[in-house]
């Protein structure tokens, strides 16, 4: 393809067009208007967020929507915390009625020591949420058969994680994520895994469509300057995964011409 | 107020006394929250938005209230 200007290269979930490939989370900031300054150095155009109780005893706290505005930023409400597909579906009705959105972000969790998917009632949570008009984005396993399946269930885009939740560790199995980006028809993004900004572009280097993160901004030493460098990674890896790499040798080959030498 | 006239409900696992009558919106706007930035459940079913002003309180509901915060 020709369009590798920044310009044209968008991509699409759901009918929805966005510009920036790198999807945020909101977790773990030292306050709001870090969190705020993170988001902008990122370019993100998608925030996750989780929804909660509001604390009835103090509802004068400040709250999310007072640093980062919802008409501006799309927000995409999780489930994060969720144990089984009936507390995510219970979740995501909610969210859908406090802010109205439809475009989800869904994880039903398998153990707390790994947050690791339960991919059964994932698939599970997928299928209602689909037939209840969601268009659910999932966290899923880096398996592809899992995917297909997901993908008929009625998921909008496939997460694989490329690593364990915030453990930054970056992607673990390049295989699994790229016969997952090669078999699918919804956007593939990677999300939880990335460390640092390299993580970013190497996921974006095997054709995901984007990536998502949240620890590895908000625990860096600076986050806004690592919002930053991961908005040049995964642009970065886009940009190379568009050229088209060179292919891989077992030895050396010199650039300098041979002809000529003195 | 005789007690006839006070509910008492839980919300968010905290129990609450309200006056006999009161909407849910009401109930809302009481704790100082704004409607429009929450969403309702009653006894686990979603209270849709423009409902919320027409659904009376009942004695020994217990309501969920919700709203987003900061999260991967």
């Amino acid at each position: 393809m020709s369009g590798v200007g920044e310009l044209d290269d968008v991509w699409t979930v759901a009918g929805r067009t966005f510009s920036s490939r790198l999807i945020v989370g909101t977790g773990k900031y030292k306050d709001f208007a870090q969190n705020a300054a993170a988001v902008a150095a990122s370019g993100a155009e998608i925030v996750t967020v989780a929804v909660r109780r509001v604390n009835i005893s103090d509802p004068s706290q400040p709250v999310l929507m007072d640093y980062i505005d919802p008409k501006k930023i799309t927000y995409l409400p999780n489930t994060a915390g969720c144990f089984t597909a009936e507390d995510a579906i219970r979740t995501l009705r909610l969210a859908r009625e406090a802010g109205g959105w439809d475009l989800v972000k869904l994880e039903v969790l398998g153990e707390a020591r790994t947050l690791y998917p339960n991919m059964r009632e994932t698939l599970r949570a997928t299928e209602v949420l689909a037939n209840e008009g969601f268009l659910p984005m999932v966290y899923c396993a880096d398996d592809p058969i899992a995917a297909q399946q997901l993908e008929e269930a009625g998921a909008v885009a496939i997460m694989p994680l490329g690593a364990p939740i915030g453990s930054g560790l970056g992607l673990q199995n390049r295989v699994t994520i790229r016969l997952i980006v090669e078999g699918a028809k919804v956007p593939v993004l990677v999300d939880a895994g990335v460390g640092t900004a390299s993580d970013a572009a190497v996921a974006m280097e095997l054709g995901c469509d984007g990536v998502l993160m949240n620890t590895a901004i908000a625990e860096a030493k600076d986050p806004v300057r690592m919002a930053g460098a991961m908005k040049l990674a995964v642009e970065a890896g886009r940009e190379a995964y568009l050229a088209g790499r060179m292919a891989k040798r077992m030895y050396a080959d010199p650039s300098s011409p041979l002809a000529g030498l003195i | 107020m005789t007690a006839d006239h006070i509910l008492s409900v839980r919300i968010n696992g905290e129990q609450r006394r309200v006056a006999a009558g009161s909407t849910i919106a009401a109930l809302v706007a009481e704790i100082g929250l704004d409607p429009a930035r929450v969403a309702v459940e009653r006894n686990l079913e979603i209270v849709p938005r423009s409902t919320l002003a027409t659904v009376a309180v009942a004695d020994g509901d217990s309501f969920e209230i919700v709203h987003f915060v900061g999260g991967g």
